[in-house]
């Protein structure tokens, strides 16, 4: 027994669980965040799964896999690479064994080991029986056995039984890290309330993996993560799209208006449609629309409308998208375009991360058509950059972009709660009454935007519409003069927005050799690095950037304080391109002239950036 | 022609008169243009018939000819883009459940480039007044044939005749199963009158197509079935609940196996009893289906009600959705949602690391 058991602190384990796209890997490795975010760590995830929806049993292209990392300390990614891997089948083993440290630990479901499996998987000879594992530390338990076991004289039929031995493997590492298994034990009842055999089967599964744990004499010592130091609050786990799907309910709040949620399915920005579809109660109303053309004029006709008008979509959608965005440009009524982005061209990576779409977002539309774009950075951040693209479209009268990414959408995080009076909220005003004939045209001073009158004030009654408008008037304009004052009433309108954005902030000194500008979702990463490159003595400063058009105002001083602004990007180049567009690449304080001198950083590998990467990118510049 | 319909819609209780619904814009389609009647039937029928005041009213249309349409109407509308003014009719329907619809359309723009977003949106039986222009050719770009072009038109991108089947707007209704289908011709106000004012009183999606006269690229396309010397005879007008009869002298009727129409001549069969007896409330939509295979030549063209029926609307079911949630759950409230069961607190004493999450 667990006599002699040793219990060992550390600060923190990165823990990857991979097995076949129906082995439930998302599902296990949800769970051990939830527990281990009840249990006050610091996590950070990364769900990985094929876009296939079931590639064939025990194929490579089938494995699915879900990282996390759990932490005492403050953390900002999910982990460069697993010190534990937790494999359902030879191919995920074959997939993700180049992913663990050296001296890591993997363990493995030695029953499917067997000769088919190992073929599919393409191993010319038994990985556990070789010299594969030579460097790791290896515990081989027979999963599908021991659950078949544990299970004996369940009413489950055999292959149910199998499907039970997720379980099995997440009690053990539960058993490994001390952790509890209450969370899981009641999600368990909830997700199969209407079969309870399932529910028992499925806790003793758990329960036997966790008692295998404490019997075994192989598993020498547990290990203890003690609770994050983090920042004193109230704190839940939130995934990228949850606190998207949050932030827009919120909107309804702050607002006092129905937001008409205008979209069409499309990995990975389905999920929010999920979660909003359930939440008719908060005044949103969810619209499937027929295409993605459908989706956005639909929100855009809400908008027409006086209400809160959001498309979501992915890269592909927005570029259905984009003559109906433009309408709103020439209209000038606000939309909101949630473009969680993945890889492309094209088709493109769907279920992987890539935040490509900068560009487009930017310039994807014909003519001169500015719009502003906001990015969030983190999970949790999206609640507030999303209410930020509401606050913005319906201040200036314009489409704002709200980008995430695949990433920040499926990896979760905590969220130390905000207190709902400290949300400010979004005043609108539509006008009622007009002395003489109602100008849909005549703009704000100060920021530029158009009254919103809206179908049903009488008197107001007006006609708008994708033609070129005259100024003022709104009635269609073919005056040369006209159009070239309505393009500079565009683009100064937005550029505007600047006067209501707070100032960028720079992590570390404010001037010097290096600045890592970076965007979206590689915030994680970009922090991480800098920070630990900043305890050893390195100077090298970040700065992070939530708002892409238009800039904040102080971004050209800071970036004129640094000799080099390295922009890590998962594209090729979209920041730096703008940047070196807005700040001119000619010079660069380096030589003497007035502008910056950027250089990239652009891996497109369908995933986040590893901490170590970008260290080792700044350590070659310094 | 002296049709009467069979419900007549009542008058309007506001004291409008056509001048409340022009808005001043200078008219710009060619002179002796349809729309022009189309337009001027439109103010008329919404002046003497409307249930709803003026602010309440909306013309939304894409792009063609026809859809300059919401610029000379006193009322609120948005000119939108090319073949999507059924998406934003439907999303702003949806928002604004208390406002009267209209979209304007033709027949490149809702069935061409706009065809799937037509098709959805009869579908769904979203509450919108559609009318779909049909003149059979596109004149925006000046003259190309269009889907509702007959095959073998010779047009400026088709010099060899076209080789496209055309398609058969109400035909393409019935198969959305569309709760309201009418077809009525720009040379006819009185019958266009009739018609626009049923299709607004309609509750649930109307869809009316108008044959249109191109004065320009497709002159009297229409003509050898509208035009005044042989009307009478190669015309059907529907009415509700009167047997399928035809011709100046009245002495043709319509009949069916149920897979297909006939011509009976009355003069032979003074009885009319297998004659076909015009219900637009039929639920099923094979006997509408049969009526838009009538085309001339072999067949009069029928004008009138195709088909009106009953069904919740899409919009409706939507606002009922959310009353019905809000009832059950109750309103939503925000700290609700953010603070779940899931929390966790973190105190006080714990040392901050160093500033938190971003």
């Amino acid at each position: 027994m667990s006599t002699t058991l040793i219990e060992k602190e550390l600060e923190s384990v990165t823990i990857r669980f991979a097995g076949d796209s129906g082995d439930g890997m998302q599902l296990t490795g949800d769970q051990f965040t939830d527990t281990s975010a009840l249990m006050g760590n610091d996590i950070a995830t990364l769900p990985d799964f094929p876009a296939e929806i079931r590639a064939p049993q025990g194929t490579l292209p089938g494995v699915s896999s879900f990282q996390i990392q759990f932490s005492h300390t403050e953390i900002f990614t999910p982990g460069d690479a697993p010190d534990v891997l937790v494999v359902m089948n030879p191919a995920a083993l074959r997939v993700n064994l180049r992913d663990l440290v050296k001296g890591g630990l993997v363990v493995v479901n030695s029953d499917s080991f067997h000769e088919d499996n190992l073929k599919k998987a393409g191993w010319k000879s038994n990985p556990l029986e070789d010299n594969t594992l030579r460097d790791y530390a290896v515990l081989k338990v027979p999963f599908s056995s021991l659950t078949k076991n544990a299970l004996e004289g369940s009413k489950l039929k055999l292959s149910e039984v199998d499907r039970c031995k997720n379980f099995f493997a997440l009690g053990l590492t539960f058993w490994m890290y001390g952790r509890s298994l209450d969370h899981t034990i009641r999600w368990i009842g909830e997700k199969f309330a209407k079969k309870p055999e399932f529910v028992e089967a499925n806790v003793m599964a758990l329960k036997a993996g966790y008692n295998y744990g404490d019997i075994t004499e192989t598993l020498p010592s547990r290990y203890i993560i003690k609770k994050a130091e983090i920042l004193p609050g109230t704190y839940r786990k939130i995934s990228g799209n949850e606190a998207t799907a949050l932030g827009i309910i919120a909107v309804t709040h702050l607002t006092g208006k129905d937001v008409l949620y205008g979209t069409y399915p499309i990995t990975p920005a389905s999920d929010i449609l999920h979660e909003l579809s359930k939440r008719k109660n908060f005044r949103v109303k969810t619209f499937q629309a027929e295409d993605e053309i459908a989706a956005c004029g639909a929100a855009l006709g809400a908008s027409f409308g006086g209400q809160i008008g959001i498309t979501a979509t992915s890269g592909p959608g927005v570029c259905l998208k984009s003559e109906m965005i433009n309408l709103a440009v020439m209209a000038e009524l606000p939309l909101v375009i949630l473009d969680i982005q993945r890889g492309g061209p094209s088709t493109g990576l769907p279920t992987k991360t890539e935040q490509a779409d900068l560009l487009q977002a930017m310039f994807g539309r014909n003519g001169d058509s500015p719009v502003a774009i906001v990015a969030a950075s983190t999970p949790s951040d999206s609640f507030h950059f999303v209410i930020e693209a509401v606050r913005i479209a319906v201040e200036y009268m314009t489409p704002v972009f709200f980008l995430s990414d695949g990433y920040i959408a499926n990896s979760s995080e905590p969220w130390r709660l905000p207190k709902i009076a400290d949300l400010k909220p979004i005043h609108i005003s539509h006008p009622k009454t007009s002395e003489g004939p109602f100008l849909p045209f005549v703009r704000d001073e100060q920021t530029l935007a158009r009254p919103w009158a809206i179908p049903g004030t009488p008197g107001l009654e007006h006609r708008i519409g994708g033609i070129e408008k005259a100024d003022k008037t709104g009635g269609v304009s073919y005056d040369p003069d006209n159009h070239h004052r309505m393009t500079e009433l565009r683009r100064e309108k937005i550029r505007r927005i600047a006067d209501s954005l707070p100032p960028v902030e720079v992590l570390g000194e404010k001037n010097g050799k290096i600045l890592v500008l970076g965007w979206g979702g590689t915030y994680g990463a970009i922090h991480a690095a800098v920070t630990q490159l900043q305890k050893e003595g390195k100077k090298v400063s970040a700065c992070h950037l939530n708002y892409l058009n238009p800039f904040q105002k102080n971004l050209g001083e800071v970036l004129k304080s640094f000799e080099t602004i390295l922009i890590p990007e998962i594209n090729m180049g979209n920041l730096l391109f703008l940047i070196r567009a807005e700040f001119s690449a000619v010079g660069g304080s380096a030589s003497g002239g007035e502008g910056v001198h950027a250089v990239g950083y652009n891996r497109v590998t369908g995933q986040p950036f590893k901490i170590k990467e970008i260290r080792q990118k700044i350590e070659s510049l310094l | 022609m002296s049709v009467v319909p069979s419900a007549s819609p009542t008058a309007s209780p506001f004291h409008y008169t056509k001048d409340d619904f022009v808005s001043g814009q200078d008219v710009r389609w060619c002179p002796g243009c349809g729309d022009y009647a189309i337009l001027s039937v439109m103010q008329k029928t919404l002046a003497d018939t409307t249930k709803t005041a003026r602010e309440n009213h909306v013309f939304i249309s894409g792009i063609g000819c026809s859809s300059r349409f919401p610029y000379y109407m006193n009322t609120y509308g948005f000119h939108t883009i090319h073949g999507r003014a059924p998406a934003i009719a439907t999303g702003l329907k949806c928002a604004r459940p208390d406002l009267t619809v209209w979209v304007v359309t033709g027949d490149g723009d809702g069935l061409s480039i706009g065809g799937n977003h037509l098709i959805h949106c009869l579908r769904r039986n979203v509450d919108l007044n559609i009318l779909l222009v049909n003149n059979k050719i596109y004149g925006l770009t000046k003259g190309q044939y269009s889907p509702t072009s007959e095959k073998g038109k010779v047009t400026k991108s088709t010099p060899y005749g076209s080789i496209d089947y055309p398609i058969n707007p109400l035909c393409i209704a019935i198969a959305a199963e569309a709760t309201f289908i009418a077809r009525t011709v720009d040379s006819d106000p009185r019958h266009m009158g009739q018609t626009l004012a049923k299709a607004a009183a309609h509750k649930g999606v109307s869809f009316v197509e108008i044959y249109q006269n191109c004065i320009i690229f497709n002159k009297d396309t229409f003509q050898d079935v509208t035009g005044r010397e042989h009307r009478e005879d190669r015309a059907l007008y529907l009415e509700h609940g009167k047997p399928l009869i035809f011709g100046k002298e009245k002495n043709k009727g319509i009949r069916s196996d149920g897979f297909k129409t006939e011509i009976v001549d009355l003069s032979e069969d003074e009885e009319h009893k297998d004659l076909l007896i015009h219900n637009e409330n039929d639920p099923s939509p094979n006997y509408a289906y049969l009526l838009t295979q009538m085309e001339y030549p072999e067949m009069p063209v029928p004008f009138g009600v195709f088909r009106s029926i009953e069904k919740p609307t899409y919009d409706e079911m939507m606002e009922e959705q959310v009353k019905a949630v809000i009832e059950k759950k109750g309103l939503g409230r925000l700290e609700e949602i953010l603070y779940t069961e899931d929390i966790w607190k973190v105190g006080e004493l714990v040392p901050s690391g160093g500033g938190g999450k971003k």
